[in-house]
């Protein structure tokens, strides 16, 4: 019985140990970052990133993989740079729009049974294609509110530590603890279980894609706040980006199971990392293959604690 | 024994209605008819064991009772009422719960939390700890001893624990009552300390107005629980036994088969150990400090037996690491069919082939092949002509070999695995709880094939959590804690001494 609590700690303290992992190097390296401002510059494009995992963590909970998240999280920040900044209000109804399609193919994927791999993929074309036709070279401006929101100083923490922690718990509350979220997972983890106890799978899914495509859109608007400009191929290495956080984070790709805060903290994690190999003045063409590197080692530990388990038992 | 076809018995009129009555149901699934005028009334309080073949039917009036199934035809009246619009949440609010055969829990989720999967009423804000109080407390009175807290992942469990979480379940109460649980195949990974503790609550459980269905391969528990039993054949009512006439006998004649196969136990093979015994085969040893040590002569066949969970499945495991490293042929039967049996995508003549393939790659005297530079291609006519073979031997009755796995029945889908190891090369055959959740017909077929593969020399370890099966075993090893307490030859093998050694105290295990 203790056994199985230390493996579960264990694993649930993985995403942590990466974590500090990167983080106690940095500090050593570059004493000045360990600072409010320092620390604010190094996880300066965390958040986006931490919300673009959320929304893949919601897709992966319902056993899929959206491969469209980086176009579509472009899409938005272009509509954001162009729509939204000219226009609101035709603006937050193609955001609306964006959230209602992004659960039709939801439903789509269940009721037909489709591979949700091949439909976004498609889709990612459909978005990136979209952003093109918004805005053809790279441009646009920010809503200067939205631009205020990010520039926003928070008072002894830095911004994005405390943005990121505050989206950790809430999403925490509603998918791992309330009763509503346990029961979205439930669809990853057992659907056949589900429909069996009268509960609607295509209602499940649909939901799940919503909440994808609302974090979707508010990791476009945090970037749009950022970068103050948009480009249609802004965000589309988040898609790769966000499958590894969520995975670093202890998901599963399938099961359902998955980790809320250990995946903000993959991505966080994964946002560090590039900090780090910079300050080692490894060149950015290889910081990407760095970055695989860091995945492996981790994905591995987890490998070597799962055949622990196995041996015990 | 009651005609089936007889008209329902009309009801006296001062009685209260029955609970579910059903009036000539039917299902069909594109030509099979699966269900056919079906009648029976289901009362409060009452036990009642529904038996039949794989494939009989069971499943799918158990799906129509529980809302999965629409039926096609006749009238189905919950307390005296027709009901319409039946799915799951209807039958959830009119008090019937299903203790599924394959389980249905969500393995990321925790125990309490898989309560709010049956309890849409669970919700607000200390839904978390009526769950967990709920389901400790149900569990608490039928498996006294239990030993969880409810926090772990149903990932986390043993088998044995999930079917006690998910029978747990089942007769915890929200908001709906409980009225009727269909319990089908409770006790398959259950073992026989626990499953006595279920039989019991089921008692007292109907002594409080609570009826059970209870669909059970093992008879005697039907026997020993049930009031009445509905025995099904081919979509139909075959017999409706009244509770002085449930006998094992009585419910198998009326699953329509023979019992003359039941005579296995006298004239068990005791012509492979004369003679065998002389060339010791096989030898391991597994546990802790290796401990425990095991051996196996061709043509033998030998038992693992004890409780669930105490290391056999381990041992077995042990067992085929070191055959595997020694170049033995040897082949595994899972009882764990979708964890590590069947491959779902494939087809049945792909999922008999596949061990046999592996064979293939052997040259004749036995030597394994040296991976050769260009892989060589499937023999394709060979391997229809052995799916033929073995479907046509083992009697996988159901779909056709080139449907896929899932198609068959549970039952079924057992036989193309033991056919798998069968059809092999394989002379060592390891056997992890294969009869789990087959029927009874489907078992002496296999106790057949056993006996006829042994006495060609093959032999086989065979971990069952039935105790009626050592009969076909030569020798039995006896587990408790990972350990071996006992060895058991074939004459010396019967209930009690079974018993006595799976319950025999950890303690007294010789350290």
């Amino acid at each position: 019985m203790n056994w199985t609590l230390d493996r579960a700690t264990l694993r649930a303290l993985l995403p942590a140990f990466s974590l500090v992992a990167v983080l106690v190097p940095i500090f050593l390296l570059q004493p000045a970052t360990f600072s409010y401002f320092g620390i604010g510059l190094l996880l300066n494009l965390a958040v986006p990133l931490v919300l673009a995992t959320l929304a893949q963590l919601a897709i992966i909970t319902a056993n899929d993989l959206d491969l469209s998240i980086g176009p579509f999280v472009s899409l938005v920040a272009c509509i954001g740079a162009t729509l939204l900044a000219d226009r609101p209000l035709v603006g937050l109804a193609a955001l609306a729009g964006c959230v209602l399609l992004y659960a039709a193919v939801g439903a789509l994927v269940e009721f037909r049974q489709i591979p949700s791999i091949v439909v976004t993929l498609g889709l990612s074309f459909v978005w990136n294609g979209l952003a093109v036709l918004l805005l053809p070279t790279p441009g646009g401006v920010s809503p200067t509110w939205l631009t205020s929101i990010m520039g926003y100083q928070t008072p002894f923490v830095a911004a994005p530590i405390l943005w990121s922690t505050v989206i950790a718990v809430l999403v925490h509350l509603l998918l791992m603890r309330s009763s509503f979220g346990v029961r979205l997972r439930g669809t990853g983890g057992n659907p056949r279980a589900m429909r069996r106890f009268g509960w609607s799978l295509v209602r499940g899914k649909a939901l799940l894609y919503g909440i994808a495509a609302l974090f979707g859109v508010l990791s476009g608007l945090c970037l749009l706040g950022l970068t103050t400009s948009a480009d249609a191929n802004l965000a589309l290495r988040y898609t790769l980006l966000s499958i590894a956080a969520v995975i670093l984070g202890g998901g599963e790709f399938i099961g359902g199971r998955v980790s809320v805060i250990g995946a903000v903290m993959g991505a966080t994690t994964l946002t560090l990392a590039a900090s780090f190999l910079a300050f080692l003045n490894v060149s950015p063409d290889w910081q990407v293959g760095m970055q695989g590197a860091i995945l492996i080692v981790v994905l591995s530990l987890r490998v070597l604690l799962q055949q622990r388990r196995g041996g015990h038992r | 024994m009651i005609d089936a076809h007889a008209p329902a018995q009309p009801q006296s009129s001062g009685a209260p209605p029955a609970l579910i009555a059903l009036e000539g149901i039917g299902k069909t699934f594109g030509r099979v008819k699966a269900l056919a005028d079906i009648r029976f009334q289901f009362r409060s309080g009452e036990c009642v064991g529904v038996a039949g073949h794989n494939g009989a039917g069971k499943s799918t009036l158990m799906a129509v009772l529980t809302g999965v199934l629409q039926p096609d035809g006749g009238i189905m009246t919950i307390e005296g009422r027709p009901v319409s619009g039946y799915d799951p949440n209807v039958a959830r609010a009119a008090g019937l719960r299903c203790v599924f055969q394959e389980l249905s829990l969500c393995a990321n989720l925790s125990v309490a939390e898989n309560m709010s999967i049956l309890h849409p009423a669970l919700r607000g804000r200390d839904w978390r700890r009526r769950a967990t109080r709920l389901m400790l407390e149900q569990l608490d009175a039928i498996f006294p001893g239990h030993g969880l807290k409810g926090h772990e992942l149903i990932a986390d469990l043993t088998l044995t624990q999930r079917q006690m979480v998910e029978i747990a379940r089942a007769f915890t109460v929200v908001s709906d009552p409980v009225k009727l649980v269909i319990l089908d195949e409770p006790t398959s990974s259950l073992d026989a300390h626990t499953a006595a503790q279920l039989l019991a609550f089921v008692a007292k459980a109907g002594e409080r107005g609570i009826a059970t269905i209870l669909i059970s391969h093992m008879l005697g528990e039907i026997v020993h629980a049930a009031h009445r039993v509905l025995v099904m054949r081919d979509g139909r009512v075959a017999a409706i036994l009244p509770r002085e006439a449930i006998t094992q006998d009585a419910i198998v004649a009326a699953m329509g088969q023979d019992l003359d196969a039941g005579v296995v136990h006298t004239t068990r093979r005791e012509t492979g150990n004369g003679h065998a015994r002389a060339t010791l085969a096989y030898q391991w040893t597994l546990g802790a400090g290796a401990r425990t040590s095991i051996d196996a002569s061709r043509g033998e066949v030998i038992g693992f037996a004890g409780l669930a969970g105490q290391g056999q499945s381990e041992a077995l495991l042990t067992i085929y690491e070191a055959a595997t490293k020694g170049r033995e042929r040897v082949a595994f039967v899972a009882g764990d069919r979708p964890r590590d049996g069947v491959f779902p995508l494939w087809s049945i003549a792909q999922n008999l082939d596949i061990r046999w393939l592996l064979g293939a790659r052997r040259e004749p005297n036995g030597d394994a092949k040296r991976f050769a530079l260009l892989p060589s291609t499937i023999d394709r006519r060979a391997a229809r002509a052995l799916a033929a073979e073995w479907t046509e031997r083992i009697g996988i009755r159901g779909a056709p070999s080139a449907a896929g796995i899932l198609s068959l029945s549970g039952g079924n889908q057992q036989k193309v695995l033991f056919a798998r190891a069968l059809a092999s090369d394989a002379q060592l055959i390891l056997m992890d709880d294969p009869t789990r959740g087959v029927d009874i017909g489907t078992k002496r077929e296999l106790y057949r094939l056993v006996r006829e593969e042994a006495a060609r020399g093959r032999t086989f370890i065979w971990y069952t959590t039935e105790n009626d099966e050592f009969a076909h075993c030569d020798r039995t090893y006896v587990f408790r804690a990972g350990r071996v307490t006992r060895l058991l030859h074939a004459h010396e093998c019967n209930e009690q001494s079974l018993l006595a050694a799976s319950f025999a105290d950890v303690e007294e295990v010789p350290a």
